[in-house]
């Protein structure tokens, strides 16, 4: 009997970012290579970057990014892992998997391998309950479901944005915790899909993620990081949590849990602090103000919300530091820069119900 | 804006929730260790400090002075055996070989045993335990639980995890991706603020099901083989403003704050005996959850799993009663709405304006609801009463 074909495969893209190599997409081969790749070279564009044989891809470097661009480029990060967000921009497909080049494939309590690409397609095909928390987790998994007391008005549950996914081996810490605690590793495969609560904010990491691009993709601005920047490593924070407070907003669910790949690599801890040292502070006032954040009834559209976050983020956050000026402002070039590659029509969503 | 901190004490910061597990402190410069120990956040880890033998090395370093400016913090690390009760419902009268079948874990503790007032016969107590057993009674726990095993094969000790998920903060306020964090192993990610890494207190911990898992009757009606054999290796806080169904199979919780509000109000005219044909921890977890919303406290929901047995048939008791799965889809959004007075500062003042708001809101619509509410009010009333002697 013929194997069913990978699901999803003309539909999704891979996004790498990366600056050495791409090594890594040897051992994921099996699952990856009927799909098609989005390289987003970082760094110096005269190198060369080789694409191991066999992969259909994309590649584009600072060069590329300055061409289509033109001076919109100014909103993608450089020397930072935040410029992959130019391939969620260009690509011309629903999902989006993007992944980092220190993170292989992990395997499972029993041993077998996990094909992350695939739990992260069941993830988004199905479901999300943000509503109303269901302690069974995930209900539409397989020998799961909702529990006795989990109203049936919300069992529908809601379309599902964000997948994201975890990681075993070398975990997600902020530098700080990487100093006092550098030889934890995680261990615990915890084997549970969960939707992240309605108005409940969570630390979003790029690592390990896929998303539906028709759904959120505008809100998947990774931010100004990096060279020239004051900060680094809070990319994807800041993606989460602006993705967030729209999904909630739209009514999209966001997930959390499996898949697990293995992340090989520590990233030196007090490189680390300095990027992160101006986040950890800023973080303080950024969390009350996105828990605060409220979108008006016109914001019906992923970009219209994102546009109105940015004025927010200018009136309320530009008061912390001159930074957020700019990133409000890098915020509208993205969304302009979006909408020219991508028309509006085919890609905004209108919302379905008032909440 | 704030000064920043130094390197340093971002680091101590980070060291001082994890310093319990160190055992030997010998490594660490001494300018530092007196960062640790003179400081006001050392009280937290002081009994822990001196459980471990580290204590030794830190004084031979030198003449360090504690001073202890608040001793009667230390007990809260601590629970001491007396200071749990285990309470069972006991709705068949033999109760052997679910007691015997507890005993590693029951017998240190004291236990409550409420008899239900419909069953006729004496109840078969094995010997050897310490308990209370109450003939009237009010609560109804579903009898037919073992302990379970974990991913390890090992028995897993319920009542052990339940005490270390109501010791240990709960953090509500922002979702931490890798769950609990003060779970061995584990800590807190990248971008979670530190102002929210102390996490509050715990106030109800949720425990699951494995094999007859708790749900209602027209799912197990429509799936009758359906089994829960995925035993999920988590703990996690229920984020602050998101409900939950909470069932009364496997629950515990802290007395002296939430007691109040686990309450018994919502009874359905024709209520059984079986889980199936209740919704009352329903609604008492919602009333709970909105309680610990409002005090600033945490639910946590995950391990300890039991290994629930089978009773009953979901099919019956789908003909009998389905009249409250009805009811509770008309209180969800009363519960994800119903906001309390800054003046409510216990459980009690809690419970008190929630039943308020029911008769207000929920009451004139049905007379159920008024009927509950009345008997959250007799509850604390009684409550006070109880406590007050």
């Amino acid at each position: 009997m013929a194997a069913a074909p990978p699901p999803l495969k003309d539909e999704l893209d891979i996004v790498i970012p990366t600056i050495r190599n791409l090594d890594f997409l040897e051992m994921w081969r099996p699952f990856f290579q009927p799909y098609h790749l989005i390289i987003v070279q970082d760094g110096d564009p005269t190198k060369t970057i080789k694409v191991p044989d066999g992969f259909d891809y994309e590649l584009y470097n600072r060069n590329d990014i300055n061409k289509i661009l033109g001076p919109k480029a100014s909103c993608i990060s450089f020397k930072d892992s935040a410029c992959r967000c130019f391939g969620y921009m260009v690509s011309k497909k629903k999902y989006i998997f993007t992944i980092d080049d220190d993170c292989f494939v992990a395997k499972d309590p029993s041993g077998k391998q996990i094909n992350a690409l695939e739990q992260h397609i069941k993830n988004l095909l199905s479901p999300s309950t943000p509503l109303f928390f269901n302690t069974l987790y995930d209900p539409f998994r397989d020998g799961s479901d909702f529990v006795r007391g989990y109203p049936f008005s919300l069992r529908e549950g809601v379309p599902t944005a964000v997948s994201h996914g975890l990681w075993l081996n070398i975990p997600d810490y902020d530098a700080p915790t990487q100093l006092v605690k550098p030889r934890e590793r995680n261990t615990k495969y915890v084997d549970a899909v969960i939707s992240i609560p309605k108005g409940t904010l969570f630390p979003m990491c790029g690592m390990n993620l896929a998303f539906d691009r028709d759904l959120i993709g505008p809100a998947m601005y990774f931010g100004l990081m990096g060279d020239g920047q004051p900060i680094g490593r809070y990319d994807d924070m800041w993606a989460g949590w602006c993705t967030k407070v729209i999904c909630d907003h739209l009514g999209l669910g966001v997930k959390t849990g499996l898949p697990y790949i293995w992340h090989s690599k520590a990233s030196n801890p007090f490189v680390n602090l300095r990027k992160e040292y101006k986040g950890i502070f800023w973080q303080e006032e950024i969390i009350p103000f996105f828990q605060a954040v409220t979108l008006s009834k016109d914001a019906t559209t992923v970009q219209k919300c994102y546009l109105e976050l940015s004025k927010q983020v200018e009136d309320k956050l530009g008061k912390v530091d001159p930074y957020f000026v700019k990133l409000a402002d890098a915020m509208e070039t993205w969304i302009q820069a979006w909408d020219a590659l991508n028309p509006p029509n085919s890609n905004s969503i209108s919302k379905s119900k008032s909440k | 804006m704030r000064n920043p901190p130094t390197l340093l004490s971002l680091a101590i910061d980070s060291a001082v929730i994890n310093f319990c597990r160190i055992s030997d402190l010998s490594f660490v410069p001494e300018h530092i260790l007196l960062e640790l120990f003179v400081g006001k956040v050392f009280l937290r880890f002081f009994i822990k400090v001196v459980q471990s033998d580290c204590i030794r090395d830190v004084t031979a370093t030198g003449t360090i002075e504690v001073e202890i400016v608040n001793p009667e913090r230390m007990s809260q690390v601590i629970i001491k055996d007396d200071e749990v009760d285990i309470v069972i419902g006991a709705l068949q009268s033999d109760l052997t070989s679910f007691m015997e079948a507890w005993r590693p874990m029951f017998s240190r503790f004291h236990l409550i045993i409420v008899k239900d007032p419909d069953l006729k016969e004496e109840l078969k107590i094995p010997g050897g335990f310490n308990l209370n057993l109450y003939t009237k009674s009010d609560m109804d726990k579903v009898v037919g639980l073992s302990s379970t095993k974990d991913s390890k094969g090992e028995l897993t000790d319920a009542v052990a995890q339940h005490i270390t998920n109501l010791t240990t903060p709960a953090t509500p306020f922002f979702f931490n991706t890798l769950y609990d964090p003060f779970s061995e192993g584990t800590d807190f990610v990248r971008g979670y603020p530190f102002s929210l890494r102390s996490g509050v207190e715990c106030g109800l911990s949720c425990g699951l099901w494995l094999n007859l898992a708790d749900y209602d009757a027209p799912t197990q009606a429509l799936k009758p083989s359906a089994r829960n054999s995925r035993y999920v290796d988590a703990v996690l806080t229920v984020p602050a403003r998101a409900m939950l169904p909470l069932s009364g199979i496997n629950i515990a919780f802290n007395n002296e704050l939430i007691g109040p509000a686990l309450l018994p109000a919502f009874r359905l005219a024709k209520e059984g005996k079986f889980r199936w044909e209740t919704v009352e921890d329903i609604w008492t977890g919602m009333c709970a959850k909105v309680v610990c919303d409002h005090l600033r406290l945490g639910v946590k929901s995950g391990l300890p799993y039991v290994w629930r047995q089978e009773r009953g048939s979901a099919v019956e008791s789908l003909k009998k009663e389905w009249e409250g799965v009805q009811l509770m889809e008309e209180v969800v959004p009363f519960f994800q709405s119903v906001r309390l007075s800054e003046a409510a500062v216990t459980a009690e003042d809690c419970v008190a304006e929630i039943a308020a708001s029911v008769t207000e809101q929920l009451g004139r619509a049905n007379p159920m609801f008024a009927r509950a509410a009345e008997i959250m009010v007799e509850w604390i009333k009684l409550w006070k009463q109880v406590r007050s002697q």
